[in-house]
């Protein structure tokens, strides 16, 4: 018994022992590093190929860009051009190139290096997995000389200040024949070029490694090295910032974000989204031959029911109660983090949660109420609908009780469907669903946004739809036509808003909110981050490297070094155990063998 | 275990020549099992994933600007605009080459991404088996030989208690319950050196709380299994023999009953091996531990079918190899099973 009691002290002797060293051993010192905790996956580095929202951003630091979104307001501002003129039939750009810049080889960059990558996606099919949404509607590129890019586009493009398209050393890719060999994604290919960071170490799953690039053209960032790690798990993420093993986490939950807040050497940040929340209802999904798909009730392509459905959802409620408060009341598609693009309905516009309104303007389409309280179509069917939501995800979880409530109110019948991910895409897709939880994250140009809503992005076939919403309606195409085409900013963004304000008005889809993004970082270790839009932007998963470059280090604040010494103690501390347990045993074992004697 | 090998010497040597023939031709069916096994694997696996809803290319493409062009092209790079019969064919045809197809999200060969998490993976596994064996044993045996006892009922209790807690809740209860004493994931600290040890101090770091999550789970079924088995023994006329002749509590127990009772429980090892390698996906998932299990789950986001299928035809091999192997193994540890 007491041999037990002496193994079971040795134990705990270690662990005490090792304990109070250990969460301090992981505190770094030496050259200051930023230590990101990346919680989606990358998929490459190749920035031919790499289409997370993850993998994009490694990319911007990389390779600078042509133009990119200011942080200030997404405004296009100067990259690798310094500045760009349109010709008169505004069919033809000249871009001016930077002068000074090199890659991180030594070798200059110009002008036949962007013409080179550009000319590479519009040649190589396997080149355009990524950006080839930006080359489509390119006619030439050349590069004349090292300062001057042509670029020819075949109708006018708005767009033309907005090509997100990484700019990557011709000598380095010229020599690369097949885009999707595995040896562009690691570092003697990626570790090449001209942005604030450069790519030194790449563990899949593990951890992207990133200098700080000491020639980069508008000056070496604030601190020496960029770490992105990876975390599987959203609460381990969190858990190893407040251990000080990470500086920066983002994609929290309200619950973790909550739980953050107010925590000492951390601040959090509640930022304006990118990303709209919607209800889509089915308007009668059909292809790009104009024939029916899918199984949607035929109820939904009436825009009365549609717009009484809008009239019975109280969206400000699933921000509160579901979302904890972390969203803004959606309007047009464009979210507040574009002012120049967002659109928000008038107060008389806006569909105002009204079941005594929703219930007239039912009436009024045909819907009288049923015996049971259920409405009754034209065809004497009752009024059922199908709501399709993610069984993954915690907004359709509980979302979906307050719409069965709201529209059974109403009289109108809803049935959950609560299935995989993929199963809602397909359905989405395919046409077969009448409501449906989905959302879109928008970039700063709109003309993506927009462009999903037209006739055109009806899909060819079932199943290969680009638009889950199906709305095709010749008044917001013609004006998504004009402002795609218009180049004077203010003309342009008074377009944008006005095809939005058509959207809203004829529902395809209930726009409910944007999303917070929800992050936290150390503010013992970094004192600031630029964001974009600046004071309530986000800091990671910005259009441009603003918040990465522009890190400012706390006063003191320390990082980087060498192995923790929590390791070493870890280590320590379990020799001591083994050497204990191995004493005892010995012990025991010799006890035993005199006993035999 | 030596002692179920001494007394294999002991039995008859004609018996033992029939037996050693036997066992050829016992290992030989068993060897054309498993490898009908494998067979019916593969082509289950290749049905089951296609039966997965959702379509990989909408997926891949979710939430970024695609034109329609883009999708065709990605649709006959993933090769998934052939009919499903070319698709299979083409399947089985590389895997008769050890090639296990192109991952669609990693855009590498399958084979090469199952070899390099493979390694991880048997690091994690191994280590929390040993130690859960070796837990789970000596805490059955004491646990059986002083039955109902406190001790008894303690650990029996606590044993099926985290047998039954979910791997992922008590994985993360561990992660805050240590307050940061250990990494919070991973497998190597970004600053650590790359000499050996370096290395190998961070991986024993990091490997401490997905291990340890693992061993707590694992250990009971060892536990009660050597209880159960020993507890079996324990009335046998030969315990009675050896008291008798005065041997020491502790001898009867270390050298007679014991070596008996260890059958059972060796087998399970083997059994449970095969099953822990697929089962990490959750302790994988909480302490992003770059294994097999984590590659898995990321397969099921996308869905990734040729890493799937490469990785169920890996892990449902390693459970059919660990069956044939607990097979031999036994009926080498036991005369009895020999001798029938």
């Amino acid at each position: 018994m007491f041999r037990r009691w002496r193994a079971g002290a040795a134990v705990l002797a270690a662990v005490l022992v090792a304990g109070p060293f250990a969460p301090a051993a992981q505190a770094q010192e030496g050259g200051k590093v930023l230590r990101v905790a990346l919680v989606q996956e990358v998929d490459h580095l190749n920035p031919f190929l790499a289409s997370f929202a993850s993998s994009t951003m490694i990319g911007r630091m990389t390779w600078e860009f042509l133009t990119l979104p200011s942080a200030e307001d997404n405004t296009p501002s100067p990259g690798l051009a310094t500045s760009w003129k349109t010709s008169d039939d505004k069919l033809t750009w000249t871009y001016t190139i930077r002068q000074g810049v090199k890659w991180s080889d030594g070798q200059p960059v110009t002008a036949k290096d962007a013409a080179f990558t550009l000319n590479r996606i519009m040649t190589d099919k396997k080149a355009q997995e990524a950006n080839g949404t930006y080359v489509e509607n390119f006619a030439s590129v050349t590069a004349p000389d090292d300062q001057t890019l042509v670029i020819r586009t075949k109708a006018p493009q708005a767009s033309m200040t907005a090509i997100d398209v990484p700019i990557v050393p011709e000598h380095v890719w010229a020599g690369i024949g097949d885009m999707e060999d595995a040896k562009t994604d690691t570092v003697p290919v990626v570790g090449v070029g001209d942005g604030p960071f450069l790519i030194t170490e790449y563990r899949p799953n593990e951890l992207v490694r990133l200098k700080a690039n000491p020639d980069y053209w508008r000056g070496k960032a604030k601190y020496d090295e960029l770490q992105f790690i990876s975390y599987k798990n959203a609460d381990a993420a969190v858990n190893a910032l407040q251990n000080n093993e990470v500086d920066l986490v983002n994609r929290l939950t309200p619950t973790q974000f909550d739980a953050l807040t107010g925590k000492s050497g951390i601040a959090t940040n509640k930022a304006n989204g990118r990303r709209y929340r919607e209800l889509l209802m089915n308007p009668g999904a059909q292809n790009a031959d104009r024939r029916p798909i899918g199984d949607g009730n035929a109820a939904l392509r009436d825009v009365r029911v549609r717009k009484a459905i809008a009239q019975a959802i109280d969206s400000q409620t699933l921000i509160d109660k579901v979302l904890g408060g972390y969203g803004q009341l959606g309007g047009g598609l464009l979210p507040t983090s574009y002012p120049r693009y967002h659109w928000d309905p008038s107060d008389a516009q806006r569909y105002k949660f009204d079941p005594a309104a929703a219930n007239a303007a039912l009436d009024a389409a045909g819907y009288p109420k049923g015996a049971d309280g259920t409405r009754v179509g034209p065809d004497g069917k009752p009024l059922e609908l199908r709501l399709l939501g993610k069984a993954s995800e915690d907004f359709s979880l509980r979302a979906a009780d307050y719409v069965v409530s709201w529209l059974g109110a109403v009289g109108i019948k809803v049935t959950k469907q609560l299935v995989s991910d993929n199963e809602v895409d397909d359905r989405t897709n395919a046409g077969t669903y009448d409501l449906a939880f989905s959302g879109w994250g928008t970039s700063p140009d709109p003309d993506y946004t927009l462009a999903k809503q037209t006739c055109a992005a009806l899909p060819a076939s079932s199943g290969s739809s680009s638009s889950a919403s199906f709305f095709c309606d010749p008044q917001f195409d013609a004006l998504y036509q004009q402002e795609s085409t218009e180049l004077d900013p203010d003309k342009r963004a008074d377009l944008v808003k006005q095809a939005q304000a058509r959207y809203y008005d004829q529902v395809p889809s209930l726009v409910i909110d944007y999303d917070n993004p929800l992050e936290a970082y150390r503010s013992d270790r970094f004192s600031s981050f630029p964001k974009q839009p600046a004071n309530d932007g986000n800091i990671m998963e910005q259009s441009g490297y603003w918040s990465f470059y522009g890190a400012t280090p706390a006063e003191g604040g320390s990082g980087g070094g060498g192995l923790p010494a929590g390791a070493w103690i870890g280590i320590g501390a379990a020799v001591v155990v083994v050497v204990a347990i191995g004493g005892v045993t010995v012990a025991r074992r010799k006890k035993t063998a005199d006993d035999q004697e | 275990m030596t002692q179920a090998l001494a007394s294999a010497e002991l039995t008859d040597p004609d018996e033992r020549r029939g037996g050693t023939g036997g066992i050829a031709r016992f290992v030989l069916g068993k060897l054309g099992a498993a490898v009908t096994s494998l067979l019916l694997v593969v082509a289950l696996g290749f049905l089951l994933f296609r039966m997965i809803p959702g379509d990989p290319v909408a997926t891949l493409t979710r939430d970024r600007p695609t034109s329609p062009e883009q999708l065709a092209q990605l649709r006959v790079r993933l090769g998934v605009d052939k009919p499903l019969y070319q698709q299979f064919l083409d399947y089985v045809g590389g895997l008769l080459h050890g090639d296990l197809g192109t991952s669609f999200g990693y855009n590498r060969p399958v084979a090469d991404l199952i070899a390099e998490r493979f390694w991880p993976t048997l690091l994690l596994v191994g280590t929390a088996t040993v130690l859960a064996v070796a837990l789970g044993l000596w805490l059955g045996v004491r646990a059986a030989w002083r039955r109902g006892s406190g001790f008894d009922r303690a650990h029996t209790g606590i044993a099926l208690t985290l047998w039954s807690v979910p791997q992922f809740w008590l994985g993360l209860l561990l992660l805050i319950a240590t307050h940061g004493l250990f990494p919070s994931g991973g497998m190597r600290s970004p600053d650590a050196g790359p000499g050996f040890f370096d290395q190998t101090a961070t991986i024993a770091y990091h490997l401490v709380l997905p291990c340890v999550t693992l061993l707590a789970v694992l250990y009971a079924q060892y536990m009660l299994v050597m209880r159960s088995s020993l507890l079996g023994e324990m009335d046998a006329e030969y315990l009675t023999t050896a008291r008798a002749k005065g041997l020491r509590d502790d001898l009867v127990r270390r050298r007679h009953a014991v070596p008996n009772a260890l059958l059972p429980t060796v087998t399970l090892v083997f059994l449970q091996f095969g099953m822990v390698v697929s089962g990490t996906v959750t302790v994988e998932t909480v302490f992003s531990w770059p294994g097999l299990g984590l590659l898995t789950y990321e397969a099921l986001r996308v869905p990734d079918l040729p890493l799937l299928q490469g990785v169920f035809i890996v892990l449902a091999g390693s459970v059919i190899v660990m069956n044939l192997i607990a097979e031999v193994l036994y009926r080498v540890l036991d005369p009895r099973v020999r001798a029938r």
